[in-house]
């Protein structure tokens, strides 16, 4: 899974029929100290997640086996909002 | 899935039989403005959503959720577009 | 899919059992604009490419899908040959924006 900071929303009408009413976030991820990377993914929401909130993200195949993912064309889902997180080693390097 | 833009088109002939009658595209990872990222190299991608040139889209970079996006289970497809992007609201508080 | 060019042919006397009988080819990948881009590698040919051709391969699990029914251990597949690609290279106009 992947940590990520949810950054924005998308829009797409003409979409796979699968994905209607699914909501689209924009996502950016991040080292596990919060610092960003210039990496960007388009998720879908399983968990009622919001903009500015840190949140963990499956990606490829799995992601179908969150709820409601089953047998849509989905590669990247969001699947826990962070409410903490603690590193055991404060003097491991940033990836 | 990643935001790309179609950036090409492409035109084959002999290819896997499943492929037939597939539009294939070139398509660029993008950033958040749409513009193709210089460091990634654009991809071929299959469209089922009648992009055009230019055009922003939502890509899936996964083999199984390409082919389920093209109802075509067992096929050699790793990239297919799944929408067409209207628009991308960002909060210019977290990414300036 | 990636955009390849066909660079050689590779052959193994000694392989895993599911290679037997495949077409092993070497290609470049390239880039939208035809140059070269990135390492080369092998890849298995489901279609019969020749040299120097521009084909599109496709990478991963679904590679081995080329395949089908038979099982056949592939990371790397060509599954088409390139008749004509073009890449619009600026003023590209199209819809989506961002705010």
């Amino acid at each position: 899974m992947i940590l990520a900071r949810v950054v924005g929303t998308v829009v797409a009408t003409r979409k796979d029929p699968r994905l209607e009413g699914r909501k689209l976030l924009v996502l950016q991820l991040e080292s596990p100290r919060g610092n960003s990377r210039d990496d960007f993914r388009v998720a879908v929401d399983t968990v009622g997640a919001g903009v500015g909130e840190q949140v963990i993200a499956v990606q490829g195949s799995s992601a179908r086996m969150a709820e409601d993912c089953k047998d849509s064309p989905v590669d990247t889902a969001i699947v826990g909002i962070v409410d903490s997180l603690d590193l055991d080693d404060p003097v491991r390097k940033e990836g | 899935m990643i935001i790309g833009r179609v950036v090409g088109e492409t035109v084959s002939t002999k290819k896997h039989p499943s492929h037939e009658g597939l539009k294939l595209l070139i398509v660029a990872p993008a950033d958040l403005q749409g513009e193709p990222l210089e460091s990634v190299t654009p991809l071929v991608a299959v469209d089922p959503m009648d992009a055009g040139l230019g055009d922003q889209v939502l890509l899936a970079m996964d083999g199984w959720t390409a082919m389920t996006a093209m109802d075509l289970p067992g096929s050699p497809i790793d990239a297919a577009v799944i929408g067409v992007i209207d628009h991308i609201d960002v909060s210019r508080d977290l990414v300036p | 899919m990636r955009l390849g060019r066909v660079v050689g042919r590779l052959w193994c006397s000694v392989k895993n059992e599911s290679l037997q009988g495949q077409k092993l080819i070497v290609i470049q990948p390239i880039d939208s604009s035809g140059r070269d881009n990135g390492h080369e590698l092998v890849a298995l040919d489901a279609v019969g490419a020749g040299s120097r051709e521009i084909v599109y391969w496709c990478r991963g699990r679904e590679a081995s899908f080329a395949f089908r029914p038979e099982s056949v251990g592939t990371d790397a597949s060509i599954v088409g040959i390139v008749d004509d690609f073009r890449r619009n290279q600026d003023g590209l106009t199209g819809r989506g924006t961002t705010t």
